[in-house]
């Protein structure tokens, strides 16, 4: 395979910057903000493509670990630590300057956590809620597992809304920006789109290297093995438990970390961004870019969110989304980019080869 | 707690845990047909309740509601019908997203046609402030009807399955399709008639409970999700453990609002149906061995 593997990569770099180059020239810049959008939310389509089209498994809860990751940086770099400064566990943090301080407006101290810190954070939270709930979740097969999934989307759902720290129904606002590197911040500026929309590909970038990576080893060969026949898989000594198991943890750091770059680059977030539908839609996109497609989830990712980010679809988002699952699973269930009747037409020519 | 208070929540427990095992009992009438997990089975509650709240102004109680079923029965067949009865050995994973995509689309067709405020039913007898008193404790009567409804379902349901020959055909047909197919059953109709039955049932369950809980056009998924949980905490397929299930858990949210605050409730039944998969996925009435052998 070798470096054939990464060929895209250069056509997809070229693409963002023609793109912003083009939205330059043409004094479209506006919308540079929802391809920001739409390269965060790839990012977690991408991790969810692993889960389901590599690793054959259904996840209808991954907005609940996008939520976990923006609510738990939000609420950290936002919530005013000041009253309990003194806790052993707030002291903790402060020796290893992971704290610090702001004035607000009327001169009062705020204490948050640095963006840093609460990034790291919000990824172990994930990673420790998401081996919790995959050591039993994928146990389960099936109707067992999409209802499971289902299940812990919606009481992430109900405790965001429920709990007061997370702002309830009104969400969080206010979110202050993540200094990545200094000079390079992700906030929601005017100025700062065009350096924006590059931290979000980038990050989807080195996303998508380190997939491209893991599917072509050894790892990725385990699981086309286990999508293929789990029980085979197993009984060729393959630990099929093992891999489905970092792998869903995997998608759900980056579900986690678009979360949290995309929480920073709205200023906020919402009980809707955990909403079941959410979820739903991110199958819906992993399901029309082909299951097993990479390049096709990230395509279909961008260009499907970007059109609802821009309200193309009107009061229909959600049934658009819902039509075009239906569409695809029933006359294309192998994605919009690998139709069946091209696979009848491959598999046709395969079979005289092998007579000859 | 007063025995008063007991006996509210309780009453209040059990006629929402019958309506969570007639959406139970409406899973499992498609699972055992076709294996399939409808996750549309709660839009047909609210679709039955839709319909009925449109008629009411035009026509008297009982027939809107009695139209109200036979339309959504009419839906139901439709969607098998379009979306499913034409698949060639379907993969789970296939179905399971389609019926998705076919929920979201009554969702949305719903909340174009009727908006998003909540509407109701009128009470069948008397209004919101009449009461009867049962052992010292006031309770409406919509109560009883729908305790009452909900039973009768039930009752005729297992007559339905157990002496008439349409329903003896489907149990044929979910003990084994192929040997069914054998004996000359139609297979192909009887998973059409499985949908149509529990969409039926659905929406007469929505038509009685909605002067109490009220119809939205959400409203859908979370009975779906309730309903799926005491499937499975019966014992996905057997209908009759159904209902005790759903009574259980009907009675537990009603006690837990006493413990923990109203927004959780959910939550609750949620962690029990995620504990029931990791425990005892085969229900607390199933047997393993049983479930072992059926495909998930």
């Amino acid at each position: 395979m070798g470096l054939k593997k990464y060929i895209p990569i250069p056509i997809l770099l070229l693409a963002v910057v023609a793109i912003q180059l083009t939205t330059h020239y043409t004094e479209t810049p506006f919308y540079l903000t929802q391809l920001t959008m739409s390269a965060y939310y790839a990012l977690l389509v991408t991790g969810l493509c692993l889960v389901m089209g590599y690793a054959g498994q259904i996840s209808l809860g991954h907005a609940g670990f996008f939520a976990i990751g923006g609510y738990t940086s939000a609420a950290l770099t936002t919530f005013n630590f000041t009253p309990v400064k003194d806790h052993a566990v707030l002291r903790f943090f402060d020796k290893f300057h992971l704290l610090m301080t702001t004035e607000d407006m009327f001169g009062d101290i705020l204490l948050n956590f640095h963006p840093w810190a609460a990034c790291v954070i919000a990824i172990i939270v994930t990673i420790i809620i998401a081996f919790a709930i995959g050591i039993p979740v994928l146990k389960l097969k099936g109707h067992y597992l999409a209802m499971a999934t289902l299940g812990f989307g919606i009481i992430i759902y109900r405790i965001v809304l429920a709990t007061e720290f997370f702002g309830e129904a009104d969400g969080i606002s206010e979110v202050p920006g993540f200094n990545v590197l200094p000079g390079v911040s992700v906030n929601g500026d005017f100025d700062a789109r065009i350096q924006n929309y590059y931290i979000a590909w980038t990050l989807v970038t080195i996303g998508l290297v380190l997939l491209l990576n893991l599917i072509h080893s050894r790892v990725g060969r385990a699981l086309r093995a286990i999508h293929g026949a789990e029980d085979a898989a197993d009984a060729m000594g393959v630990d099929t438990a093992g891999y489905k198991l970092n792998i869903f943890v995997i998608s759900a750091v980056f579900a986690s970390i678009a979360g949290i770059f995309l929480t920073h680059y709205n200023g906020g977030i919402g009980p809707s961004e955990a909403g079941v539908m959410k979820s739903v839609r991110y199958v819906a996109i992993v399901a029309i870019g082909g299951m097993a497609s990479l390049w096709g989830a990230l395509v279909m990712a961008v260009g499907l969110s970007f059109l609802s980010l821009r309200g193309m679809f009107g009061s229909y988002d959600d049934a658009v989304f819902g039509a075009i699952l239906i569409l695809i699973m029933l006359f294309a269930p192998d994605g919009l980019l690998r139709l069946h009747y091209l696979d009848k037409v491959k598999r046709f020519f395969r079979k005289t080869e092998d007579i000859s | 707690m007063s025995s008063e208070l007991f006996l509210q929540y309780l009453f209040a427990g059990i006629s929402y845990g019958i309506i969570y095992a007639i959406v139970a009992i409406g899973f499992n009438i498609i699972y055992n047909t076709t294996g399939i997990i409808n996750f549309a089975q709660g839009e047909f509650v609210m679709l039955g309740g839709m319909i009925a709240i449109s008629l009411n102004p035009h026509l008297p109680l009982p027939l809107a509601i009695t139209l109200a079923v036979c339309a959504t029965m009419i839906i139901g067949a439709l969607i098998e019908i379009i979306f499913i009865r034409w698949l060639d050995h379907p993969s789970v994973l296939r179905l399971i997203i389609i019926t998705i995509g076919i929920s979201i689309l009554i969702r949305e067709a719903a909340l174009h046609i009727w908006g998003e405020s909540v509407r109701a039913l009128p009470y069948f007898v008397g209004n919101e402030i009449t009461s009867i008193s049962i052992f010292g404790t006031n309770i409406s009567p919509q109560v009883l009807w729908v305790i009452g409804i909900c039973s009768l379902i039930v009752a005729c349901l297992s007559f339905f399955f157990k002496f008439t020959s349409l329903g003896q055909e489907m149990r044929a047909c979910s003990a084994n399709r192929t040997a069914a197919t054998l004996c000359g059953i139609n297979t192909r109709n009887m998973v059409t008639f499985s949908f149509m039955l529990s969409a039926g049932i659905g929406a007469l369950a929505g038509c009685v409970m909605s002067p109490i809980t009220y119809t939205q056009y959400d409203g859908g998924t979370n009975l779906a999700i309730k309903g799926f949980t005491v499937a499975i905490l019966g014992g996905l397929g057997n209908s009759m453990a159904a209902v005790a299930a759903g009574l259980l858990l009907g009675i537990i949210e009603a006690f837990s609002v006493s413990v923990l605050p109203l927004a959780f409730q959910d939550a609750i039944s949620i962690s029990i149906l995620l504990i029931i998969l990791f425990v005892r996925p085969h229900g607390l009435f199933g047997s393993k061995e049983a479930a072992g052998l059926k495909e998930f």
